[in-house]
């Protein structure tokens, strides 16, 4: 109930500071405009040509792309606006001041703000799954949309765990911000599905960086395709990078109390 | 009853040890060498509630190290420490709802919104309902003269008007302990004046215990009946500001204006001879020989005038501050 209202707080301050830039929002609803554009581009351009990303067909991938836009609206909205900032907490010495609130300090570091600039995105993304599944299946059965959207919160979690770890980091070497850019380009990965890529990729991006939970595996559940197993696997997965980043979190904390001066 | 305690606190902390330049850094990643550096040694004392206490120290002598180890933002290495009966480092929350930290030189605030905005947050943070928090803003602005200021956005507000909103910010809910780094820090003379006030009335209306640093002596000597010096870590004074000054020079200056010249010999007798300028002299006697000495001076000498004067204590510990030494002034 507290951290209800705590995260009302939060977001209203967050929206009454963004109002005084209002024109940054527009930009970044314009660059987020051109990057779908382009990437619906270069898979149109393949599909005219006859070739199939990894046996998906046209509406298939297209899914795809919308559980990668979702994300990618996510990203916008709430992990890189928060989680970006750590790295200036442990710069500027502000960290203590969230040290010291009677508050969670994962919670007040992962959602301290928003930026509702990338609201739109994940709706687009969310409207572009449903379109495409649309088309390929014909229908839209409930249990599909059920899961997919459960899938897609599994992702969601996966996603933010990955980052939050990463800009934990900043603890012992201040400069991660580089590192979580290189985290967002390497997630890009998830714009196609994980069977288009050669054998070592697939690998990679399943066991190293999951990004065929990301995208793959929610698209998959909305076209009705994902086994149950599979299915578990990845809420699995998000509740141990979850559980995982909340101890990394505590264990970077006891370095920060004993060796910060 | 001691609302902070802390016997035998010690910090060390392990600092790498490198060369300077690519090769100094090359020859750390392969063979890595490591120092303790030990920022608090041993300090131990206590601090009863509604105490106003400054904490004194050059730069780099274990303030800020020991204000981290008040409020648990670091572990101690060794030492028992207890802050309004609570262990800080465990950071619970009721420990760290009866405490507060300002820091002179960061802020809280948010920078583009007007400070109630971030009053508001605060006060969700604290579980306030919302009506109390109106009513404590309320009195918080008046006690700190702060009217339509709190309705601008903080980047438009003074260094002054911004540290009394973060003061609001700190105070809000009601903690028992302040710890105030540096809260004066940068402000002009009025606005410093301002501050002082305020913490002085706040303490007497809520019997909050304070601790202070500050590099503006005038804070320690309106504010803080009791200060504690810290000096390389340690504990060096820990008692009144009077019984430091002495503890730091145990001599006096003596002015005298003669009737006529003396030679240096004569006058040499009294007490050490700082200067000699035709009538007038200057001597330093040590304070236990004072009364004894300015007797015989106008009884034996043709004094026209005798002054003595006392080292004003912002000289003593601005010498402190810039020489960090402790030692009594040789003479």
């Amino acid at each position: 109930m507290r951290h209800l209202l705590v995260l009302r707080r939060f977001w209203g301050t967050a929206l009454a500071t963004q109002l005084e830039y209002q024109l940054n929002a527009l930009i970044e609803l314009l660059a987020m405009a051109g990057n779908l554009a382009g990437s619906l581009m270069v898979l149109w351009l393949f599909y005219r040509q006859g070739v199939e990303l990894g046996g998906w067909s046209w509406h298939g991938v297209l899914v795809v792309l919308g559980a990668y836009t979702c994300l990618d609206g996510l990203t916008s909205t709430l992990l890189r606006p928060n989680l970006s900032r750590i790295v200036n907490h442990v710069q500027d010495g502000t960290l203590d001041f969230v040290l010291l609130k009677p508050v969670d300090s994962q919670f007040w570091l992962s959602l301290r703000t928003i930026n509702p600039a990338g609201l739109p995105e994940m709706g687009l993304g969310a409207v572009l799954m449903l379109w495409a599944a649309r088309g390929e299946l014909g229908s839209l059965p409930a249990g599909a949309v059920l899961a997919a959207a459960t899938l897609l919160f599994a992702a969601a979690v996966i996603l933010y765990a990955l980052w939050f770890v990463l800009a934990a980091t900043s603890i012992w070497f201040v400069k991660t911000w580089n590192a979580t850019e290189v985290l967002r380009a390497a997630l890009t990965a998830g714009r196609y599905p994980i069977s288009a890529y050669p054998a070592g990729l697939r690998l990679f991006f399943t066991l190293v960086l999951p990004v065929a939970f990301l995208t793959t595996v929610p698209a998959e559940a909305l076209l009705g395709r994902l086994t149950a197993p599979a299915a578990l696997t990845s809420v699995l997965v998000a509740a141990l990078a979850l559980a995982v980043s909340r101890a990394f979190w505590a264990f970077a904390l006891r370095f920060y109390t004993s060796a910060s001066s | 009853m001691a609302t902070v305690m802390a016997r035998g606190l010690c910090k060390t902390f392990r600092v790498a040890d490198k060369q300077p330049g690519l090769a100094g850094t090359l020859r750390h990643l392969v063979h890595r060498r490591w120092r303790s550096v030990q920022a608090v040694r041993d300090v131990s004392f206590s601090i009863d509630a509604g105490e106003v206490v400054g904490f004194l120290g050059p730069n780099g002598a274990g303030k800020t190290t020991t204000l981290k180890l008040l409020t648990g933002l670091i572990h101690p290495s060794g030492g028992a420490l207890e802050v309004a009966g609570h262990r800080p480092f465990r950071r619970e929350r009721a420990f760290l709802e009866s405490i507060t930290l300002v820091m002179g030189q960061k802020q809280q605030l948010i920078w583009d919104l007007p400070p109630l905005d971030s009053l508001r947050v605060n006060a969700a943070v604290y579980g306030i309902p919302e009506r109390e928090a109106r009513r404590r803003i309320a009195e918080l602005a008046d006690m700190l003269e702060l009217g339509e200021e709190l309705t601008r956005p903080v980047r438009k507000l003074s260094l002054g008007q911004r540290m009394k909103a973060e003061l609001m910010a700190a105070l809000l809910h009601r903690p028992r302990v302040l710890f105030l780094d540096e809260p004066t820090l940068g402000l002009d003379i009025n606005a410093q004046a301002r501050v002082r006030r305020f913490l002085a009335d706040y303490n007497r209306r809520t019997g909050a215990t304070v601790l202070l640093t500050s590099h503006y002596m005038a804070d320690i000597t309106a504010l803080c009946p009791r200060v504690l010096l810290i000096h390389q870590g340690r504990l060096f004074h820990d008692g009144g500001l009077a019984e430091l000054s002495e503890r730091l020079t145990p001599w006096r200056q003596v002015r005298l204006e003669l009737a006529t010249p003396l030679p240096a010999r004569e006058l040499a007798r009294y007490g050490e001879l700082e200067a000699l300028e035709g009538c007038e002299v200057r001597l330093v006697i040590p304070r236990e020989r004072l009364t004894a000495t300015v007797s015989r001076l106008l009884a034996q000498l043709p004094v026209l005038d005798l002054v003595v004067s006392d080292p004003p204590i912002e000289e003593l510990i601005g010498r402190v501050f810039r020489q960090g030494s402790l030692e009594p002034e040789p003479r």
